[in-house]
């Protein structure tokens, strides 16, 4: 598969872990590296990179899965809306089984709601030109990767004259966090393997403050073995010369000003709000709320409902799992009374989660 | 829930293209991007077309990654 496959070749992946290994050799202590992304968790569990790493190299995984970091009074708000009558609820798959206060969609959906799965919010929008007579709610989540698709739909939507169209929206925003995260003590993070999609909207340069203000070296990174690897690489060559800027690994898709026209579409529907991540709490300015001129299209104020009180699962570490502090094994539950058939947490559900990914690739044993 | 795949562009029809990548073939809207052309790869991600992959920067980067080929570090 062109621009897969080339990026996988095993003769160069153990070259350049030979590479990384001499780099570090006389590193006097422990770098701790963390990428902030649902699918380099992914690829780093999938292709086993942590056990091959020298021990002067710790991989740690942030909050880089939009289900996990969605707060669980938004999944009771969704469950609400389910059941409200000539409703359907449109989601991207991951959402069906995260554990609300009481429920999930999952149940929802066998108890009669409409539930329906879709690849595109634009799919949603067909499912309300289709039936005009219902509202059509789709569950909008997501980074500056998703958020951009979320509001062209919505303008694809109003160009349509579609009144029946709405939007429930929890979208969080990537470089916010991880200045949290940089200057949290007990993580000690050393470097950074940026999100590679949400960098391809935003730019490389939405970085640069984050360098500049906790020195604290950026690598854009694919996702691809051989593009995990050499994101490693760049990253260990700047921390051993004590240098911090920002780097573009993914250079195949990563420019330094990102995607002018996505950004105009998320400038246009949002603005930046302070936002709420499951487990970590409120981050000012990490979030994207509706403009005053879209409100026709917002769930939350145009179809109230009588959302329950929210209660977090007892017992699930989710917010050390998200801020890297604690890895999936340090959980009580995990394995035990948590896994992917019957998710406690929603670091378990989404297949990009951290204790999913963890659970999936063998770690548990 | 991110994932996004590189496909390639098979037809383009006003703001739609229809992409393919290993027999799979999907349609994804061009509003987020400019001048695509057929047979360019195209970053997909929910229905939309997010970024065009730019094929010289795709090269220089595998060259990188031949280089330590070069380099003459044996692997353990
Ligand atoms: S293993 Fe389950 S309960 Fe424990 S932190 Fe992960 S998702 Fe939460």
């Amino acid at each position: 598969m062109k621009h897969s496959s080339e990026y996988r070749d095993p003769v160069i992946a153990a070259k350049l872990l030979a590479e990384i290994t001499e780099l570090v050799t006389d590193y006097p202590g422990v770098m701790t590296l963390m990428e902030v992304c649902g699918t380099h968790t992914m690829a780093i569990h999938q292709h086993g990179i942590r056990t091959l790493l020298p021990p002067q190299i710790r991989l740690i995984s942030g909050p880089g899965c939009p289900v996990c970091v969605t707060p669980i009074n938004y999944v009771d708000h969704a469950i609400a809306l389910s059941r409200r009558p000539q409703t359907i609820i449109a989601t991207f798959g991951d959402m069906m089984r995260v554990p609300g206060s009481s429920s999930n969609l999952l149940r929802e959906k066998a108890q009669g709601a409409e539930v329906r799965i879709v690849y595109s919010p634009l799919d949603a929008v067909a499912l309300a030109e289709k039936n005009s007579s219902v509202a059509i709610v789709f569950l909008g989540i997501g980074f500056e990767t998703t958020a951009p698709t979320i509001a062209g739909s919505i303008l694809t939507a109003q160009r349509r004259g579609l009144n029946n169209f709405f939007v429930l929206g929890a979208h969080k925003t990537m470089p916010t966090p991880m200045q949290a995260l940089a200057a949290d003590p007990e993580l000690q993070v050393s470097g950074f393997l940026t999100p590679a999609h949400v960098s391809a909207v935003i730019g490389a340069d939405a970085y640069q403050p984050l360098v500049a203000n906790c020195h604290i070296p950026c690598v854009v990174t694919g996702f691809e073995p051989l593009d995990v690897l050499l994101g490693i690489k760049m990253l260990a060559r700047q921390i051993i010369a004590g240098e911090a800027k920002v780097e573009i690994e993914y250079s195949r898709l990563v420019r330094p000003e990102g995607n002018r026209k996505a950004q105009q579409l998320l400038a246009q529907v949002f603005i930046p709000s302070d936002a709420r991540w499951r487990g970590i709490g409120i981050i000012p300015n990490s979030g994207l709320d509706f403009r005053p001129e879209y409100a026709d299209f917002d769930a939350a104020i145009q179809l109230p409902v009588t959302v329950e009180e929210s209660i977090e699962p007892a017992g699930c570490r989710c917010g050390d799992i998200l801020k890297g502090k604690i890895a999936p094994q340090e959980c009580p539950l995990f394995a035990r009374r948590c896994t992917p058939q019957d998710p406690v947490g929603a670091c378990m559900v989404s297949s990009e989660g951290t204790c999913a990914a963890a659970y999936k690739y063998g770690d548990h044993d | 829930m991110c994932l996004a795949v590189p496909m390639r562009v098979v037809t383009i029809e006003g703001d739609v293209a229809i992409c393919e990548i290993d027999g799979v073939r999907r349609e994804a809207n061009l509003m987020m991007v400019d001048a695509v052309a057929i047979n360019d790869y195209v970053l997909i991600h929910a229905g939309f077309a997010i970024e065009k992959l730019d094929e010289d920067e795709a090269e220089e980067t595998l060259r990188l990654m031949r280089e330590v080929l070069a380099q003459g570090i044996l692997p353990e």
